[in-house]
Protein backbone atom coordinates (compact mmCIF):
# COMPACT_ATOMS: atom_id res chain seq x y z
CA UNK A 1 0.00 0.00 0.00
CA UNK A 2 0.81 3.55 -0.80
CA UNK A 3 2.22 5.57 2.54
CA UNK A 4 3.01 9.25 3.81
CA UNK A 5 6.25 9.34 4.55
CA UNK A 6 7.27 12.97 5.39
CA UNK A 7 5.25 16.42 5.24
CA UNK A 8 7.10 19.39 4.20
CA UNK A 9 6.02 22.98 4.91
CA UNK A 10 7.48 25.99 2.72
CA UNK A 11 6.58 29.90 1.93
CA UNK A 12 6.64 30.63 -1.83
CA UNK A 13 7.74 34.09 -2.51
CA UNK A 14 7.88 35.10 -6.55
CA UNK A 15 10.88 37.16 -5.98
CA UNK A 16 12.95 33.75 -4.65
CA UNK A 17 11.62 31.88 -7.88
CA UNK A 18 13.45 35.64 -10.24
CA UNK A 19 16.43 35.41 -8.01
CA UNK A 20 16.76 31.74 -9.23
CA UNK A 21 15.88 32.16 -12.40
CA UNK A 22 17.90 35.70 -12.93
CA UNK A 23 21.08 33.94 -11.37
CA UNK A 24 20.95 36.55 -8.19
CA UNK A 25 21.39 33.67 -5.85
CA UNK A 26 24.69 34.57 -4.78
CA UNK A 27 24.12 37.67 -3.78
CA UNK A 28 23.98 38.47 0.26
CA UNK A 29 20.23 38.70 0.45
CA UNK A 30 18.97 35.96 -0.92
CA UNK A 31 21.69 33.54 0.06
CA UNK A 32 20.17 34.53 3.76
CA UNK A 33 17.40 32.66 2.27
CA UNK A 34 18.81 29.80 0.14
CA UNK A 35 20.86 28.22 3.26
CA UNK A 36 17.95 27.42 4.92
CA UNK A 37 17.20 24.69 1.89
CA UNK A 38 20.72 23.45 1.68
CA UNK A 39 19.85 20.74 4.19
CA UNK A 40 16.32 19.89 2.27
CA UNK A 41 18.03 19.75 -1.27
CA UNK A 42 20.12 16.80 0.29
CA UNK A 43 17.13 15.33 2.52
CA UNK A 44 15.19 15.27 -0.88
CA UNK A 45 17.56 13.12 -2.66
CA UNK A 46 18.08 11.04 -0.09
CA UNK A 47 14.81 10.22 1.13
CA UNK A 48 13.66 9.25 -3.18
CA UNK A 49 10.00 10.07 -2.60
CA UNK A 50 7.79 8.57 -5.88
CA UNK A 51 5.14 11.21 -5.49
CA UNK A 52 4.61 15.00 -3.95
CA UNK A 53 1.03 15.72 -3.57
CA UNK A 54 1.58 19.14 -3.25
CA UNK A 55 -0.84 21.57 -1.36
CA UNK A 56 -0.85 24.80 -3.16
CA UNK A 57 -2.72 28.41 -3.83
CA UNK A 58 -3.62 29.75 -7.50
CA UNK A 59 -2.22 33.41 -7.50
CA UNK A 60 -4.94 34.69 -10.45
CA UNK A 61 -3.21 32.61 -12.92
CA UNK A 62 -5.16 29.12 -13.82
CA UNK A 63 -7.96 30.51 -12.19
CA UNK A 64 -9.43 33.89 -12.45
CA UNK A 65 -12.56 35.29 -11.44
CA UNK A 66 -14.80 33.02 -13.87
CA UNK A 67 -14.05 29.65 -11.33
CA UNK A 68 -13.44 30.33 -7.93
CA UNK A 69 -12.74 25.77 -6.95
CA UNK A 70 -12.16 25.71 -3.03
CA UNK A 71 -10.11 22.80 -3.63
CA UNK A 72 -8.83 21.72 -6.94
CA UNK A 73 -6.97 18.13 -7.38
CA UNK A 74 -4.94 18.28 -9.91
CA UNK A 75 -5.43 14.78 -12.15
CA UNK A 76 -3.59 15.89 -15.86
CA UNK A 77 -0.48 14.05 -16.68
CA UNK A 78 1.22 17.04 -16.94
CA UNK A 79 0.86 20.91 -15.76
CA UNK A 80 3.37 23.58 -18.08
CA UNK A 81 4.58 26.49 -16.21
CA UNK A 82 2.69 29.56 -16.05
CA UNK A 83 3.12 33.13 -17.58
CA UNK A 84 2.29 35.08 -15.00
CA UNK A 85 2.86 38.18 -16.74
CA UNK A 86 6.54 38.13 -16.66
CA UNK A 87 7.21 35.56 -18.93
CA UNK A 88 6.70 31.71 -18.25
CA UNK A 89 9.42 30.42 -15.24
CA UNK A 90 12.40 28.73 -16.98
CA UNK A 91 11.42 25.52 -14.83
CA UNK A 92 10.70 21.69 -15.78
CA UNK A 93 7.13 20.47 -16.17
CA UNK A 94 5.25 19.18 -13.75
CA UNK A 95 5.21 15.39 -14.45
CA UNK A 96 1.15 14.56 -12.49
CA UNK A 97 0.41 10.94 -11.59
CA UNK A 98 -2.97 10.85 -12.84
CA UNK A 99 -3.79 7.21 -11.82
CA UNK A 100 -3.16 8.31 -7.56
CA UNK A 101 -4.83 11.66 -8.31
CA UNK A 102 -7.63 10.20 -9.54
CA UNK A 103 -8.15 7.66 -6.76
CA UNK A 104 -7.64 10.38 -4.60
CA UNK A 105 -10.37 12.39 -6.06
CA UNK A 106 -12.88 8.96 -5.39
CA UNK A 107 -11.93 8.37 -2.19
CA UNK A 108 -11.57 11.92 -0.81
CA UNK A 109 -15.42 12.81 -2.07
CA UNK A 110 -16.75 9.74 -0.92
CA UNK A 111 -15.17 10.94 2.47
CA UNK A 112 -17.17 14.19 1.83
CA UNK A 113 -15.37 16.65 0.60
CA UNK A 114 -16.21 17.98 -2.42
CA UNK A 115 -13.04 18.10 -4.88
CA UNK A 116 -13.19 19.93 -8.02
CA UNK A 117 -11.11 18.08 -10.30
CA UNK A 118 -8.79 19.90 -13.47
CA UNK A 119 -7.48 18.18 -15.87
CA UNK A 120 -6.23 20.86 -17.58
CA UNK A 121 -4.04 23.67 -15.17
CA UNK A 122 -0.67 25.79 -15.53
CA UNK A 123 0.82 26.44 -12.15
CA UNK A 124 2.63 28.97 -10.80
CA UNK A 125 5.11 30.52 -8.59
CA UNK A 126 2.94 28.90 -5.90
CA UNK A 127 3.80 25.71 -6.69
CA UNK A 128 6.88 25.93 -8.80
CA UNK A 129 9.00 28.22 -6.53
CA UNK A 130 8.83 25.32 -3.33
CA UNK A 131 9.57 23.25 -5.79
CA UNK A 132 12.89 25.01 -6.85
CA UNK A 133 13.38 25.85 -2.83
CA UNK A 134 13.18 21.96 -2.38
CA UNK A 135 15.41 20.99 -5.83
CA UNK A 136 17.46 23.30 -7.10
CA UNK A 137 17.25 23.90 -10.72
CA UNK A 138 17.49 20.56 -11.81
CA UNK A 139 16.84 19.47 -15.93
CA UNK A 140 13.44 16.97 -14.52
CA UNK A 141 11.75 17.30 -11.21
CA UNK A 142 12.83 14.51 -9.48
CA UNK A 143 9.32 12.75 -9.08
CA UNK A 144 5.19 12.93 -10.39
CA UNK A 145 3.78 16.05 -8.35
CA UNK A 146 -0.31 16.14 -7.61
CA UNK A 147 -0.88 19.82 -7.87
CA UNK A 148 -3.85 20.40 -4.82
CA UNK A 149 -4.86 23.89 -5.10
CA UNK A 150 -6.62 26.05 -2.62
CA UNK A 151 -8.16 29.27 -2.93
CA UNK A 152 -6.75 31.97 -0.59
CA UNK A 153 -7.62 34.51 -3.41
CA UNK A 154 -10.96 35.40 -3.00
CA UNK A 155 -12.28 35.42 1.45
CA UNK A 156 -13.16 32.97 2.86
CA UNK A 157 -10.33 30.53 2.10
CA UNK A 158 -11.40 27.22 3.67
CA UNK A 159 -11.25 27.31 7.40
CA UNK A 160 -7.83 26.04 8.95
CA UNK A 161 -10.38 22.84 10.54
CA UNK A 162 -11.49 22.02 7.62
CA UNK A 163 -8.03 22.14 5.99
CA UNK A 164 -7.07 19.78 8.61
CA UNK A 165 -9.49 17.26 8.22
CA UNK A 166 -8.82 17.15 4.53
CA UNK A 167 -5.81 16.46 5.43
CA UNK A 168 -6.50 13.57 7.05
CA UNK A 169 -9.44 12.17 4.41
CA UNK A 170 -6.67 12.44 1.76
CA UNK A 171 -3.94 10.38 4.25
CA UNK A 172 -6.96 8.17 3.93
CA UNK A 173 -7.12 8.14 0.35
CA UNK A 174 -3.40 7.47 -0.16
CA UNK A 175 -2.95 4.82 2.24
CA UNK A 176 -5.79 2.87 0.06
CA UNK A 177 -4.05 2.99 -2.78
CA UNK A 178 -2.63 -0.29 -3.92
CA UNK A 179 0.85 0.14 -5.28
CA UNK A 180 3.54 0.63 -2.49
CA UNK A 181 4.56 4.08 -3.14
CA UNK A 182 6.91 6.27 -1.27
CA UNK A 183 4.50 9.55 -0.87
CA UNK A 184 5.27 12.95 0.70
CA UNK A 185 2.98 15.95 1.30
CA UNK A 186 3.64 19.57 1.38
CA UNK A 187 1.87 22.34 2.56
CA UNK A 188 3.15 25.67 1.18
CA UNK A 189 2.21 29.21 1.13
CA UNK A 190 2.78 31.94 4.31
CA UNK A 191 4.22 32.84 6.37
CA UNK A 192 3.23 35.95 7.82
CA UNK A 193 2.73 38.93 4.79
CA UNK A 194 0.72 41.64 3.62
CA UNK A 195 1.04 42.44 -0.27
CA UNK A 196 -1.97 45.40 -0.28
CA UNK A 197 -3.25 48.66 0.84
CA UNK A 198 -1.07 51.09 3.64
CA UNK A 199 -0.18 47.95 6.05
CA UNK A 200 1.72 46.20 3.86
CA UNK A 201 4.70 44.85 4.53
CA UNK A 202 3.49 43.64 7.83
CA UNK A 203 5.67 40.43 9.37
CA UNK A 204 4.74 39.03 13.06
CA UNK A 205 7.67 37.14 14.12
CA UNK A 206 6.05 36.00 17.32
CA UNK A 207 3.02 34.93 15.31
CA UNK A 208 5.26 33.02 13.16
CA UNK A 209 7.35 31.30 15.49
CA UNK A 210 4.34 30.35 17.73
CA UNK A 211 3.19 28.90 14.09
CA UNK A 212 5.71 26.70 14.01
CA UNK A 213 5.93 25.69 17.68
CA UNK A 214 2.03 24.50 17.66
CA UNK A 215 1.98 23.19 14.16
CA UNK A 216 4.71 20.67 15.44
CA UNK A 217 3.33 20.13 18.98
CA UNK A 218 -0.67 21.16 18.69
CA UNK A 219 -2.26 21.19 15.17
CA UNK A 220 -5.31 20.21 16.98
CA UNK A 221 -5.24 23.28 18.64
CA UNK A 222 -4.27 25.11 15.64
CA UNK A 223 -6.56 23.68 13.44
CA UNK A 224 -9.21 25.65 15.40
CA UNK A 225 -7.75 29.13 14.65
CA UNK A 226 -10.33 31.67 13.30
CA UNK A 227 -9.36 33.20 9.93
CA UNK A 228 -9.51 37.06 11.66
CA UNK A 229 -7.01 36.02 13.54
CA UNK A 230 -4.61 35.17 10.44
CA UNK A 231 -5.35 38.32 9.10
CA UNK A 232 -5.22 40.64 11.71
CA UNK A 233 -1.76 39.37 12.99
CA UNK A 234 -0.26 37.85 9.99
CA UNK A 235 -1.31 39.89 7.38
CA UNK A 236 -4.47 39.36 4.56
CA UNK A 237 -1.99 36.87 2.63
CA UNK A 238 -1.00 35.12 5.66
CA UNK A 239 -4.09 33.13 5.67
CA UNK A 240 -2.11 30.68 3.01
CA UNK A 241 -0.80 29.14 6.52
CA UNK A 242 -4.50 27.65 6.61
CA UNK A 243 -3.11 25.05 3.76
CA UNK A 244 0.36 24.09 5.89
CA UNK A 245 -2.82 22.23 8.34
CA UNK A 246 -3.75 19.79 5.20
CA UNK A 247 -0.32 18.51 5.23
CA UNK A 248 -0.16 17.77 8.99
CA UNK A 249 -3.70 16.62 9.12
CA UNK A 250 -1.77 13.85 7.17
CA UNK A 251 0.34 12.68 9.05
CA UNK A 252 1.05 9.57 11.55
CA UNK A 253 0.54 10.97 14.60
CA UNK A 254 -2.90 12.88 14.41
CA UNK A 255 -4.24 9.68 13.06
CA UNK A 256 -3.07 7.41 15.82
CA UNK A 257 0.19 6.90 15.42
CA UNK A 258 3.19 8.18 16.56
CA UNK A 259 4.54 11.94 16.97
CA UNK A 260 6.89 12.97 13.96
CA UNK A 261 10.66 13.63 13.75
CA UNK A 262 11.36 17.63 13.23
CA UNK A 263 14.07 16.55 10.87
CA UNK A 264 14.66 20.51 9.96
CA UNK A 265 13.20 23.99 10.71
CA UNK A 266 14.12 27.72 9.17
CA UNK A 267 12.98 30.94 9.38
CA UNK A 268 14.09 34.39 7.95
CA UNK A 269 13.04 37.59 7.39
CA UNK A 270 12.53 38.67 4.65
CA UNK A 271 12.33 37.92 0.88
CA UNK A 272 10.66 40.53 -0.59
CA UNK A 273 7.41 40.99 1.72
CA UNK A 274 7.03 37.88 3.07
CA UNK A 275 8.38 35.84 5.71
CA UNK A 276 10.04 32.79 4.79
CA UNK A 277 9.48 29.91 6.99
CA UNK A 278 10.37 25.85 6.59
CA UNK A 279 9.63 22.54 8.87
CA UNK A 280 10.44 18.86 7.11
CA UNK A 281 8.23 16.43 9.24
CA UNK A 282 9.35 12.74 9.22
CA UNK A 283 6.34 10.30 10.02
CA UNK A 284 7.87 7.61 12.50
CA UNK B 1 -29.36 39.36 9.95
CA UNK B 2 -25.97 40.44 8.25
CA UNK B 3 -22.56 38.31 7.63
CA UNK B 4 -20.24 39.11 10.11
CA UNK B 5 -17.22 40.24 8.53
CA UNK B 6 -14.77 40.83 12.31
CA UNK B 7 -11.98 41.78 9.77
CA UNK B 8 -13.38 45.61 8.83
CA UNK B 9 -11.66 46.99 11.68
CA UNK B 10 -8.03 45.53 10.88
CA UNK B 11 -6.07 48.89 9.62
CA UNK B 12 -5.09 49.21 6.10
CA UNK B 13 -6.22 46.29 4.73
CA UNK B 14 -9.35 45.42 2.71
CA UNK B 15 -10.72 42.19 2.69
CA UNK B 16 -10.95 40.61 -1.40
CA UNK B 17 -14.55 38.99 -0.28
CA UNK B 18 -17.65 38.06 -1.76
CA UNK B 19 -18.65 41.71 -1.90
CA UNK B 20 -15.69 42.94 -3.26
CA UNK B 21 -15.47 40.59 -5.40
CA UNK B 22 -18.76 41.49 -7.34
CA UNK B 23 -17.99 45.17 -7.68
CA UNK B 24 -14.44 44.24 -8.93
CA UNK B 25 -15.12 41.53 -11.05
CA UNK B 26 -14.48 43.57 -14.66
CA UNK B 27 -11.84 45.08 -13.29
CA UNK B 28 -9.84 42.15 -12.21
CA UNK B 29 -11.25 40.42 -15.53
CA UNK B 30 -9.25 43.40 -17.55
CA UNK B 31 -6.63 42.84 -15.30
CA UNK B 32 -6.46 38.78 -15.99
CA UNK B 33 -6.19 39.80 -19.96
CA UNK B 34 -3.17 41.26 -19.50
CA UNK B 35 -1.70 37.74 -18.67
CA UNK B 36 -1.42 37.49 -22.73
CA UNK B 37 1.09 39.14 -24.73
CA UNK B 38 -0.63 40.66 -27.53
CA UNK B 39 -3.56 42.18 -25.03
CA UNK B 40 -0.21 43.92 -23.16
CA UNK B 41 0.97 45.39 -26.42
CA UNK B 42 -2.49 46.65 -27.35
CA UNK B 43 -3.16 48.20 -23.56
CA UNK B 44 0.36 49.83 -23.59
CA UNK B 45 -0.55 51.04 -27.27
CA UNK B 46 -3.69 52.82 -25.85
CA UNK B 47 -4.55 52.51 -22.28
CA UNK B 48 -7.75 54.16 -22.53
CA UNK B 49 -8.98 52.82 -25.51
CA UNK B 50 -8.28 49.02 -24.26
CA UNK B 51 -9.88 50.01 -20.87
CA UNK B 52 -13.09 51.51 -23.00
CA UNK B 53 -13.76 47.68 -23.95
CA UNK B 54 -14.24 46.50 -20.62
CA UNK B 55 -17.24 47.04 -18.22
CA UNK B 56 -15.59 48.65 -15.81
CA UNK B 57 -16.87 52.03 -14.22
CA UNK B 58 -15.08 55.47 -14.95
CA UNK B 59 -13.38 55.00 -11.31
CA UNK B 60 -12.00 51.63 -11.78
CA UNK B 61 -10.56 53.25 -15.08
CA UNK B 62 -9.67 56.21 -13.91
CA UNK B 63 -7.60 54.06 -10.92
CA UNK B 64 -5.95 52.09 -13.36
CA UNK B 65 -4.79 54.70 -15.51
CA UNK B 66 -3.21 56.86 -12.55
CA UNK B 67 -1.93 52.97 -11.09
CA UNK B 68 -3.12 53.87 -7.63
CA UNK B 69 -3.29 50.49 -6.47
CA UNK B 70 -4.88 51.67 -3.23
CA UNK B 71 -8.11 53.29 -4.65
CA UNK B 72 -8.36 50.14 -7.39
CA UNK B 73 -8.56 48.14 -4.10
CA UNK B 74 -11.88 50.45 -2.96
CA UNK B 75 -13.16 50.01 -5.71
CA UNK B 76 -12.78 45.81 -5.66
CA UNK B 77 -9.18 45.67 -6.81
CA UNK B 78 -7.35 42.21 -5.77
CA UNK B 79 -3.55 42.87 -5.90
CA UNK B 80 -2.76 39.13 -7.35
CA UNK B 81 -4.78 40.85 -10.18
CA UNK B 82 -3.55 43.85 -10.09
CA UNK B 83 -0.23 42.21 -10.06
CA UNK B 84 -0.91 42.06 -13.66
CA UNK B 85 -0.59 45.57 -14.21
CA UNK B 86 2.31 45.95 -12.52
CA UNK B 87 4.09 43.06 -14.59
CA UNK B 88 3.38 44.86 -17.88
CA UNK B 89 5.02 48.12 -16.52
CA UNK B 90 7.80 46.11 -15.36
CA UNK B 91 7.75 46.57 -11.72
CA UNK B 92 8.26 43.76 -8.74
CA UNK B 93 5.61 42.39 -6.46
CA UNK B 94 8.21 44.55 -3.95
CA UNK B 95 7.46 48.14 -5.62
CA UNK B 96 3.39 47.41 -6.13
CA UNK B 97 3.17 46.67 -2.29
CA UNK B 98 5.25 50.02 -1.30
CA UNK B 99 3.20 51.97 -3.75
CA UNK B 100 0.46 51.61 -1.38
CA UNK B 101 2.56 52.58 1.71
CA UNK B 102 3.25 55.84 0.84
CA UNK B 103 6.79 54.82 1.21
CA UNK B 104 9.61 55.22 -1.35
CA UNK B 105 10.39 52.50 -2.77
CA UNK B 106 14.17 52.30 -0.94
CA UNK B 107 12.48 53.11 2.54
CA UNK B 108 9.78 50.16 1.62
CA UNK B 109 12.63 47.87 1.33
CA UNK B 110 14.66 48.77 3.89
CA UNK B 111 11.61 48.41 6.29
CA UNK B 112 11.67 44.47 4.74
CA UNK B 113 15.25 44.17 5.72
CA UNK B 114 14.75 45.52 9.02
CA UNK B 115 12.28 43.05 9.62
CA UNK B 116 9.02 44.55 7.92
CA UNK B 117 6.48 46.31 9.36
CA UNK B 118 5.46 45.62 12.94
CA UNK B 119 2.41 44.20 13.77
CA UNK B 120 2.49 46.21 17.47
CA UNK B 121 0.08 49.55 16.88
CA UNK B 122 -1.21 47.83 13.50
CA UNK B 123 -4.03 45.11 14.52
CA UNK B 124 -6.91 47.57 14.99
CA UNK B 125 -8.05 50.98 13.78
CA UNK B 126 -7.66 53.63 16.36
CA UNK B 127 -5.42 51.29 18.55
CA UNK B 128 -2.66 52.92 20.22
CA UNK B 129 0.85 52.81 19.05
Amino acid sequence: MARISASVYTSHVPAIGAALDLGKTAEPYWQAVFKGYDFSKQWLKDQKPDVIFLVFNDHATAFSLEMIPTFALGTAAEFMPADEGWGPRPVPKVIGHPKLASHIAQSVIQDDFDLTIVNKMDVDHGLTVPLSLMCGQPQAWPCPIIPFAVNVVQYPAPSGRRCYMLGKAIRRAIESYDEPLNVQIWGTGGMSHQLQGPRAGLINKQFDTDFLDRLVADPEGLSLMPHIDYVREAGSEGIELVMWLIARGAMNDVNGGKPPTVRHRFYHVPASNTAVGHLILENN
Amino acid sequence: MSLDKPYKDVPGTTIFDADMSRQGYHLNQFCMSLMKAENRERFKADERAYLDEWAMTEEQKQAVLARDLNRCIELGGNIYFLAKIGATDGKSFQQMAGSMTGMTEEQYRDMMVGGGRSIEGNRRIGEKK
